[in-house]
């Protein structure tokens, strides 16, 4: 058995290394985690991925060719990043990569496409170290600091001056939009009064709220993600806990509502879409991504959406899918309307777009005021 | 000082918890003198049976909240997750009752992560909402109480805390009045003097197993009342913890894995809340637990109610 | 004691060297696999010397493995900003050499001194009671980085560039499997063995377990940091959750696979373990199969871990192990 084993197993590796290259397809790749701890923003950035390349090869394609997406799964597993982009770049021969939602996987992947000259367009990493990389590294989102910054400015200009922080402290997004916060509020005047601390999938945060309670603090900035926060909420209120909460996109969840009940009503977050915004691109979205999966999209979907929506637009642009030449079409983009905002491109390299404030009434979320950068 | 009660009371209630789930733990442990990795699964399976079948039962009350209700879910996912622990034991675990213990620890490992994994692919990866079957609310305390009436206190805290109590005193009778207790007692202490004296041991692991199965079962819906978000990871953390409660009392200690669960809820509750003045960072939680364990082992390994094993040669 | 194969392990480097010139000519996808496995295998090797001679079971080998990668890390980041420029003279071959050997020793002497921590209070435990306490300490570890900023805490840390290539990954790899196996066949080899068989027999025999068991996890955590330095020094990043208590359990998947007490059977199981989830990873995406297989191949934990348990069901001394795991007497 030992003997014959490994050389079937390293032909059957070579065999899988000849792909036929399909001359009439634009072959792009998407790495993201499909499963493991992560699963759940790695699914939903897919799905708006994958709803997006099925649209634009529904409509023709791009240049005349259809997109084939190649999508593999780091497994949220550190290490995995760096072998299936390989992959993607070596083996698959893509010409632009789609990925990732957690900064800690693009930073492991952006130096490998960077080197290779393939661009890299991440939906949702939020740290600013992802795109100073490189000059072929992109993102759709807007990162920690202007986050942090709306909502720190949101708080003073409602007189909320005494706020307890509460920071999932395994999250990278969460650490960075809850120092991000901290400096401009403090910056404005604001008193930081309580600065909690808990791991991604605590389910009891009663030690945390009972010393937050205890400072009276006017409002508590929970820069989270929706499993926890939506336990947070309830538990705050059964706590008589009455101070609003606030929090940045990883609110936006299918579960949040639904675990969090009322105790979220009348508390507020900033995120890139509102998904009653009127505008009929955002409204198709929601529309077709309810049909095709069953769920109204989160913040991850929505901008898995747009980069491969981005991604084909520059290609257009461009004419080509050749370097520089795409990379430069993707550095151009300018007021793209996505349905995570209209979208530039600056300097850097990060989406320069507006944010939007919504609170959470009635059973789903209410638009109250946007945010230009 | 009122903020001191209340994380006394959300260190107990947290402990409860863990108490719960030691229980399964280290009455397997005691028996048949191994950890089962996937205990903390089988917890989780119990809460995934619960939300399924809720539906069917709260028909009856209308969708709404109802104690008979509450009761009927707590039994049929017992029964669901003894199904289960049976199973895996016999498939799995049996197999290798000759073994050296490494071998049947890798084993637990690999069906614990099997349970993950499966789950994921089963139930899907977004946390679920728990139906809240027992219309939770806090208890309402009365003005006589003093500065006490703040205090939080939930239903369903004092549910989880009656529960494990309950279990507590049941799974003592269990093991020590009655005969299959007894037969229990026995194999943990020599089975194959066991198996001479008639008793089949297949059917005494078996229930053990069952047993200890069921008790995660029960924690599973009780905790997933108190804290309504199900996943399918989420026995990792719970279990890891329920394991350090059950050493920290006494692996094989009934009582001890319930006191080793109350003391772990309520430093951890207190190096959290009381983290500015400690000058630990709340992030270091999970790391209390674990120093803990490493704390006991070094000085008193047998747990805190545990008795001395002399080794014999 | 070192003197067994010499000459052999002399050849051995200059082949690797030699076959580390052409290495430009593989396609980097498949580089980096070989790298892996390189990598894999020094983990493994040091592993089994603790789990498979010397029976204790260690559940944190990944935590080990991460201080190596974090001390090295942070050591390049600093010397490559303030004393590269200094060794230019040297040229960069030398001077880079030179810094990254460095870097390595460095990782594999702070994850050796973690070894020694870890090795002290465990010795008086046995089992599963050791199994667990290794397990903790891998999870304190990665606490501790996770709350420690200056190491980039949950962000992770970017290392300065990547400086493994083949000859250092396979150069390592080989001085490892050269000083376990010369260990492993001396006096303290049979130290070790001793301490797995029998521990109250080595006692009663003038044995101190307690020496040879600290000696056998401090080793094999100085090889899993130098592991680790090499292992941040080609991904350029690395990040607590990466050394996590999964990593230690696909490193002892492949000491059980292998044989525990094997270490050329380790190597084996390394290599396939390794290649193996690329191979499911591949077979998941052919047409051929049916679509509800896909999902299950391609989370590879759920095949990995039937597979743990198979393994443990009809061979588990592995597929070379010379342990005999025979039914304990009554």
């Amino acid at each position: 058995m030992r003997i014959t084993f490994l050389p079937i197993l390293l032909a059957a590796l070579a065999l899988g290394g000849v792909s036929g290259l399909a001359q009439d397809e634009i072959t792009v790749g998407e790495f993201a985690s499909m499963s493991g701890g992560s699963a759940s923003f790695g699914q939903s950035s897919h799905n708006g991925t994958a709803l997006a390349v099925e649209e634009i090869n529904d409509g023709g394609g791009v240049l005349g060719k259809k997109i084939d997406l190649i999508t593999e799964d780091d497994r949220s597993m550190s290490g995995e990043p760096s072998t299936i982009v390989h992959k993607l770049i070596s083996q698959d021969h893509v010409i632009a990569v789609l990925g990732e939602v957690a900064s800690s996987k693009s930073l492991e992947a952006a130096p490998i496409c960077q080197e290779n000259h393939i661009p890299m367009i991440s939906p949702a990493s939020t740290n600013a170290k992802v795109t100073q990389v490189g000059d072929y590294i992109f993102r759709v989102c807007f990162i920690d600091p202007f986050q942090g910054k709306v909502m720190a400015k949101f708080a003073l200009s409602k007189g909320w001056t005494r706020v307890a922080l509460l920071t999932d402290v395994k999250q990278d997004y969460s650490v960075g939009l809850a120092d991000a916060f901290q400096a401009a509020f403090t910056a404005g005047g604001g008193t930081i009064v309580k600065d909690q601390e808990y791991s991604t999938g605590d389910k009891d945060f009663r030690a945390q709220l009972t010393s937050i309670k205890a400072a009276h603090p006017n409002a508590i900035f929970i820069p989270g993600y929706y499993a926890e926060v939506a336990l947070i909420a309830r538990q705050a209120r059964q706590f008589g806990i009455k101070a609003p909460l606030l929090g940045g996109d990883g609110w936006v969840g299918e579960s949040l509502l639904k675990v969090a009940g009322h105790s979220l009503d009348g508390c507020f977050f900033s995120n890139h879409y509102s998904q009653d915004d009127p505008s009929p691109v955002i409204q198709d979205f929601v529309k077709t991504y309810q049909a095709k999966y069953g769920t109204k999209p989160d913040s991850m979907a929505a901008l898995g959406y747009d980069s491969a929506k981005i991604l084909a637009d520059a290609i257009k642009r461009a004419g080509t899918t050749d370097e520089p030449a795409l990379r430069d079409a993707i550095a151009a983009t300018k007021d793209f309307k996505g349905v995570t905002g209209d979208i530039t491109l600056d300097a850097d390299r990060n989406a320069e777009k507006a944010a939007v404030i919504l609170t959470i009434a009635d059973g789903g979320f209410q638009f109250v005021e946007r945010v230009a950068p | 000082m009122i903020e001191f009660v209340q994380q006394l009371i959300n260190g107990l209630s947290l402990g409860a918890i863990y108490a719960l789930i030691a229980l399964g733990y280290t009455m397997v442990y005691g028996v048949l003198r191994f950890i089962n990795f996937a205990h903390g699964d089988v917890f989780m399976v119990g809460a995934f049976a619960g939300l399924y079948v809720a539906p069917l039962v709260m028909r009856f009350s209308n969708g709404g909240p109802s104690w008979t209700g509450m009761f009927v879910i707590l039994i049929f996912a017992m029964m669901i997750c003894a199904i289960l622990g049976i199973v895996i034991e016999k498939l799995a675990y049996r197999p290798l009752r000759n073994r050296p213990r490494l071998t049947v620890l890798i084993t637990a490992i690999g069906v614990s992560l099997f349970l993950e994994n499966f789950g994921q692919y089963a139930f899907g990866v977004d946390p679920q909402s728990f139906p809240d079957l027992i219309g939770d609310h806090a208890i309402d305390i009365p003005a006589w109480c003093g500065p006490f009436t703040d205090l939080t206190i939930m239903v369903s805290q004092v549910l989880v805390f009656a529960v494990t109590l309950f279990l507590l005193i049941a799974l003592r009778f269990i093991v020590t009045k009655t005969k299959l207790g007894t037969a229990m007692r026995a194999l943990s202490v020599n089975p194959t003097a066991t198996s001479l004296m008639g008793v089949n041991n297949d059917v005494v692991i078996s229930f053990t197993f069952g047993l200890g199965s069921a008790l995660a079962g029960a924690a599973g819906i009780l905790i997933s009342i108190q804290q309504p978000s199900i996943d399918p990871l989420m026995g990792l953390q719970p279990g890891i913890k329920a394991f350090v409660a059950a050493v920290l009392g006494g692996i094989g200690n009934i009582p001890g894995a319930a006191m080793g669960g109350l003391l772990l809820g309520v430093i951890e509750t207190l190096v959290v809340g009381y983290s500015d003045v400690l000058h630990i960072p709340p992030g270091y939680r999970d790391a209390v637990a674990f120093f803990l364990l490493i704390l006991i082992l070094l000085f008193k390994p047998t747990g805190l109610l545990g008795r001395v094993e002399r080794e014999k040669v | 004691m070192f003197e067994r194969h010499k000459v052999t392990l002399l050849a051995a480097l200059a082949a690797i060297f030699v076959v580390s010139r052409f290495s430009g000519d593989i396609g980097p996808y498949y580089y980096q696999i070989i790298l892996f496995i390189g990598i894999n295998i020094i983990l493994a090797v040091s592993l089994n010397l603790v789990n498979g001679y010397t029976g204790q079971f260690s559940l944190g080998h990944a935590g080990f493995m991460s201080v190596g990668a974090y001390a090295a890390a942070t050591f390049t980041n600093y010397a490559s900003v303030h004393w590269l420029g200094m060794l230019k003279p040297l040229g960069s071959f030398v001077s880079v050499s030179l810094l990254f050997g460095i870097a390595l020793g460095l990782g594999g002497l702070a994850a050796g001194l973690a070894g020694v921590l870890v090795g002290i209070p465990s010795l008086r435990l046995k089992g599963d009671y050791l199994a667990i306490v290794t397990l903790g300490f891998g999870e304190i570890i990665k606490v501790v980085i996770e709350n420690v900023d200056a190491l980039g805490g949950a962000r992770g840390l970017s290392v300065y560039a990547v400086y493994t290539n083949l000859f250092w990954v396979y150069a390592a790899a080989t001085v490892t499997i050269y000083v376990v196996l010369n260990i492993v066949h001396s006096t303290y080899g049979r130290g070790f063995v001793m301490v797995r068989d029998d521990e109250i027999a080595a006692e009663a025999m003038g044995i101190n377990t307690t020496k040879y068991k600290v000696l056998a996890f401090s080793l094999a955590a100085f090889f899993a940091g130098i592991a680790g330095g090499l292992y941040a020094h080609l991904t350029q990043y690395i990040n607590p959750e990466g050394f996590n208590f999964l990593k230690s359990v696909d490193i002892v998947t492949m000491v059980i696979l292998g044989g525990m007490g094997s270490t050329w059977g380790v190597v084996f199981a390394a290599v396939i373990l390794t290649i193996l989830p690329e191979w499911l990873r591949w077979l998941s995406e052919r047409p051929f199969l049916p679509h509800w297989l896909a999902p299950l191949l391609e989370n590879r934990m759920i095949p990995y871990s039937l597979l743990l348990i198979l393994l443990m069901l009809l061979r588990p001394q592995g597929l070379f192990g010379r342990i005999s795991f025979k039914r304990k007497h009554a």
